[in-house]
């Protein structure tokens, strides 16, 4: 390949990003659309975006829903006070409950929180949150000192993140 | 608008799309089939559900962490009475992406996003000063990783 027609992997990184940032073009082949875009052939945007999903640089290439239209009206943070030495083993089985969306350990703030896993879970309803809550509950067994449940009131700000941060 | 008001085919197609397609020439062309639709029926119904808010975004989903981003979710105790103004003034920072009242003591929860820890130390300690505010910041030390989420 000739020196001007070769991309670095750093920059086509960047320009793959850079087009597919606001989604992925809605063709049948849109790895194609994105490869005219970037100025190179689809196999090279195809392998470079296979290198980026197995190093976890991309994580899926995928729809995000919005919950709330898809009539998921309420949403729970539910947080629990997990001993340290099981809290790793338990939130990988929490993470999979197909009702959780999300699922992260975090640190505690003593006295005031004692809460170190965070599991968030979006359902129809209040009752049928309480209902999951009561599940994760069960899982966590004797490993579980006290959880709580944090619905959502209202949402003040949500604005889509930028791929590099910062910026909006 | 309710997940009611979709037909047996947009559950399925939704439930495929969340769990993520392939990177391969014509990566709609399994889930078409397994459809009964065409490749380009798929294409244009992602499109109806993007224009329709069903779909919040479709495409790569980056990791930021992995992509020299911060992400940290921060608590506060905010006041009744100045909440509309202090929700103002923290979304106010750009840095500040997601911002949510929660039903709890701490009843504000947001997500700041930067480039670097000390871009998000920096940008707490900013919000602090011009709300007063004492924050919690709960940056995540472990993410338990999700495959297909929300079966429709």
């Amino acid at each position: 390949m000739s020196p001007e027609t070769k991309i670095a992997a750093d920059e086509l990184e960047r320009r793959i990003i850079e087009a597919t940032e606001a989604g992925l073009p809605l063709v049948v082949e849109p790895y194609a659309e994105v490869a005219r875009q970037v100025g190179t052939s689809p196999e090279i945007v195809m392998t470079t975006m296979q290198r980026m999903l197995e190093r976890g640089a991309i994580r899926r290439i995928a729809a995000v829903p919005d919950h709330y239209r898809l009539g998921f009206r309420a949403n729970g943070m539910t947080v629990w006070d997990v001993d340290d030495g099981d809290v790793d083993r338990l939130g990988a089985l929490v993470g999979q409950l197909d009702f959780v969306t999300h699922c992260y350990r975090r640190p505690r703030h003593l006295p005031g929180w004692s809460y170190n896993l965070f599991a968030m879970v979006h359902a129809e309803t209040r009752e049928e949150v309480m209902k999951k809550s009561a599940e994760i509950r069960k899982l966590l067994g004797r490993s579980l000192r006290g959880g709580d449940v944090l619905f959502s009131k209202r949402i003040l700000k949500k604005t889509g993140f930028r791929s590099r941060g910062g910026t909006r | 608008m309710n997940q009611h008001a979709l037909s047996q085919t947009d559950r399925e197609l939704l439930n495929i799309l969340q769990a993520g397609i392939p990177v391969v020439p014509r990566p709609y062309a399994a889930c078409a089939e397994a459809l009964g639709l065409s490749e380009e029926q798929v294409v244009s119904r992602i499109g109806e559900m993007l224009a329709g808010g069903l779909l919040t975004r479709f495409g790569p989903m980056f990791n930021v962490e992995k992509m020299g981003g911060e992400f940290t979710l921060v608590a506060a105790k905010v006041p009744a009475e100045s909440f509309e103004d202090i929700s103002e003034q923290v979304n106010a920072f750009p840095g500040v992406a997601h911002n949510y009242e929660r039903e709890h003591e701490l009843n504000m929860w947001f997500v700041t996003a930067t480039s670097t820890k000390a871009e998000t130390d920096a940008l707490l300690r900013a919000i602090s000063e011009k709300t007063g505010l004492t924050l919690f910041a709960m940056p995540k030390e472990k993410e338990f990783f999700l495959e297909l989420k929300l079966k429709l």
